[in-house]
């Protein structure tokens, strides 16, 4: 999406804010916030630490496993609510409210059900991505024309045909964009997850640093966090145009 | 067709009617599309003058640098003899999408005008009741836009227009969102209203049956770039039934006129 | 970083379809599919916890027993006294300074152009990470849960406010302006009304994002309140009490939604009324 046209002076701005950043760290006037640049070579020097590089693929994987496993079963419960009713009856008011609620209180939950471990961050990973997907592809097959429903339809389509050949690629704007914000929001509940459990990949870290006051190297996990979710939203956001056409076809 | 006077030079146009509002070299561009290509036309103090054209021919774009909304590239637009330099109180705009406010009831939305003039708010509502009556919509005070139907919330954008008592009324194809039955007991509507008011109509629609129905005088503009390829000045009588209209002969000549006139345009 | 403008749009993505579809459906089903799904749920409940699918998983009977319990021995309300102080608090702040920037970034393009981007960073990021070190920074107290329902509520505020107003009804700006509207006219009379919707929709979704902020800081460090509830009643085992605590927080939370949304039904948007 552009915005008005200024998308990257507009983010340019984000310059402006590292030079406060390294200004108010210069002056020393707040005690946690070290230079940006002691931040950036923390950085530098963490990337290449063992400690760093074990908590990356932890946290990796717990969260590749949580996001395949919440599209697995999001999409088919979407598209489920979408073409029946009774599941959409049934289930629509609690997929609505847990995609709002307060899931972080559910954590010490999944600590007690999957132990202290990466199956417990999994479960998070699951848990809060899995509500938006299915809320956004049963949107999506909802928005389904069914005059194309009916053009399979007289065009003699099985049910097989009907959903792999029709409804899935109609829906699919609303789908990866319901995927987009369950990454999004999966990358959330990896960090609240590990936050909690407090011993796994970045948890155990974040906990480190905080406890012994190492303010640029918190700052810098911190940064690579962020930068992390930035370029995951960003990869999908490039699938996303591609498809763009349909929804704009579609209209 | 001798009732049906056709000037074939619009250059050369001189109505012996005083004129209010006075378009001169009007030009305007977008990047390298030119809009509208040198505009000269005079539109006549009481008269209901159409804009009409296919699409792409400007007329709305010449519609709006008279209501000062955008300018233009070169070329002037004066009313009574005051060039404009944006909206002005003389000028009152009836949009094609209506532009009503949602949130507001049609009395508040009837006399938003006059609200941001600073009238107090008895006198503006008593004047907005007036209008709402005079365009048929008593009763309907205390509803909210998405209550009425197309053709009733175009009657409330209307009487807004009316409202703010300007000497010219801007009309951006004012009945293109509403439905036929109800555009055409809105036209017959509208030509009874303007026998009442004595203002200057500037009407821009693209359906020849329209134009040749409500106005004095159609100025049909050919398009990319949009110029004055004709000035027409149908000479009917709108003073009995108005159904009667549709049947009578000069009506049926001049539609079929302008349509052979503007036939090539259309692909 | 095409991405960042992009993650904002999750603001109003998240407003305009999938809240007003929470509360647009709790309100418009008929009450007895409503129960029936309940009960369904209540049912699976029970019998997961007769089986039982683990020793940490009560059955729904006891959890509600468990509920009236906490209720009873006045351990819950307490709780929720102290965890409700900083949440209401904190959102409030977030309600005015976050409407405030998002109307300043939506109608000053240097504004814009200086604070949006953060924002957009701060709604797409894990700002969980931060509540820790606002532990470390403020103590244990009502400052530091305050602070934490702020970074996680404001963002989302002031990005819906922001987008509601630059996609103001563009054809109501030009009647505005037809008619001789000043500039502080057309904020008052046409942008602010026509944005509140989606203001209030960003409210929503930052009340939302608020609770998530406290209980998560009550989880972390804080030991009070709901969270030291929750923590207290999982150290002695007292899994039903436990449950109770969590699934009161969140029907308080979609109560309170579902509440915002009625409210924004009556008093907001009065045209919606009866359609």
């Amino acid at each position: 999406m552009t915005l008005f046209g200024y998308r990257i002076p507009m983010m340019a701005s984000l310059l402006v804010w590292c030079v406060a950043w390294e200004i108010v760290g210069r002056l020393d006037l707040v005690f946690l916030l070290p230079p940006f640049s002691d931040v950036l070579a923390a950085a530098f020097q963490l990337v290449q630490s063992p400690s760093w590089q074990d908590a990356t693929v932890t946290t990796l994987r717990a969260f590749t496993i949580g996001i395949a496993l919440a599209i697995a079963l999001g999409i088919p419960l979407g598209i489920l609510m979408g073409r029946i009713k009774i599941a959409d009856d049934l289930l629509g008011m609690w997929v609505n409210i847990f995609a709002s609620a307060p899931l972080s209180a559910l954590v010490p939950v999944l600590m007690i059900l999957f132990g202290f471990g990466e199956r417990t961050i999994i479960a998070a990973v699951f848990l809060f991505a899995v509500w938006i997907i299915v809320l956004d592809t049963r949107a999506g097959v909802r928005h389904v024309s069914p005059s194309l429903i009916e053009m399979a339809r007289s065009y003699g389509a099985t049910k097989p045909a009907l959903y792999a050949k029709i409804i899935l690629w109609a829906a699919l704007p609303e789908i990866l964009a319901g995927i987009r914000l369950g990454l999004i929001r999966g990358v959330k509940g990896v960090v609240i997850g590990q936050l909690l459990v407090a011993i796994v990949g970045y948890g155990a870290l974040f906990e480190t640093f905080s406890r012994n006051f190492r303010m640029a190297e918190f700052w810098a996990l911190t940064i690579i966090l962020f930068a992390f979710a930035m370029l995951i939203a960003e990869l999908i956001e490039r699938i996303e145009g591609k498809v763009e056409y349909y929804a704009g076809a579609r209209q | 067709m001798a009732v049906t006077a056709v000037r074939e030079k619009p250059s050369a146009i001189h109505t012996s009617l005083e004129a209010i509002v006075e378009v001169k070299g009007i030009c305007k561009s977008y990047g390298n599309v030119e809009a509208l290509r040198d505009i000269n036309l005079d539109f006549p103090r009481g008269k209901l003058t159409s804009l009409l054209g296919p699409s792409g021919c400007g007329k709305t774009t010449l519609l709006k640098i008279i209501a000062g909304l955008i300018g233009a590239s070169a070329g002037s637009v004066t009313v009574d003899g005051k060039r404009v330099s944006g909206p002005g109180p003389e000028r009152a705009f009836v949009f094609q999408d209506f532009a009503l406010m949602p949130w507001a009831t049609v009395l508040r939305n009837v006399a938003f005008g006059l609200e941001l003039r600073g009238t107090g708010k008895a006198e503006r509502d008593e004047i907005a009741r007036r209008y709402i009556a005079q365009v048929g919509l008593s009763g309907f005070e205390d509803k909210y836009p998405h209550e009425l139907s197309g053709g009733m919330r175009q009657r409330v954008g209307l009487a807004r227009a009316l409202s703010v008592d300007a000497e010219v009324l801007l009309l951006d194809e004012p009945f293109s969102a509403v439905d036929e039955q109800n555009r055409r007991k809105f036209q017959e509507d509208l030509i009874r209203l303007r026998s009442a008011q004595n203002k200057t109509f500037i009407f821009v629609t693209h359906s020849i049956e329209e134009a040749v129905y409500i106005s004095d005088r159609i100025v049909l503009l050919s398009p990319r770039p949009g110029r004055v390829s004709q000035v027409i000045e149908p000479d009917i009588d709108r003073s009995g039934d108005p159904d009667r209209i549709h049947r009578d002969k000069h009506y049926l000549d001049t539609v079929e006129e302008i349509w052979q006139g503007l036939k090539q345009y259309v692909e | 970083m095409a991405t960042n403008i992009r993650a904002e749009s999750e603001a109003t993505h998240l407003a305009l379809p999938v809240s007003s579809d929470t509360a647009g459906r709790l309100r418009d089903r008929p009450i007895i599919l409503r129960l029936v799904s309940i009960a369904l749920f209540a049912g699976i409940w029970e019998i997961a916890g007769r089986i039982p699918v683990s020793f940490a998983f009560p059955t729904f009977s006891d959890t509600i027993a468990a509920f009236f319990g906490l209720i009873a021995d006045g351990s819950m309300p307490t709780a929720y006294l102290s965890t409700l102080q900083p949440l209401v608090l904190g959102i409030l702040l977030s309600a005015f300074l976050g409407v405030g920037i998002g109307i300043v970034c939506g109608l000053s393009r240097t504004g814009e152009w200086l604070l949006i981007p953060v924002f957009i960073v701060l709604q797409a990021a894990p700002v969980a990470a931060f509540i820790p070190l606002v532990t470390f920074v403020y103590g244990i107290g009502m400052t530091a849960k305050t602070i934490a329902v702020m970074i996680l509520a404001l963002p989302v505020i002031v990005l819906n406010t922001y987008k509601a107003v630059r996609n103001v009804n563009e054809s109501l700006l030009v009647m505005c302006r037809s008619f001789l509207g000043t500039r502080w006219q057309t904020i008052t009379r046409i942008v602010l009304p026509d944005a509140s919707p989606v203001i209030f929709a960003g409210l929503r979704l930052g009340v939302a994002a608020g609770f998530v902020g406290v209980v998560l800081a009550e989880l972390l460090i804080t030991p009070t309140g709901i969270g030291d509830l929750i923590t207290f009643h999982r150290s002695r085992a007292d899994y039903a009490e436990m449950y109770a605590t969590i699934a009161s927080i969140i029907a308080l939370s979609t109560l309170t939604l579902v509440f915002l949304q009625w409210i924004e039904v009556r008093v907001f948007r009065p045209e919606k009324r009866g359609t």
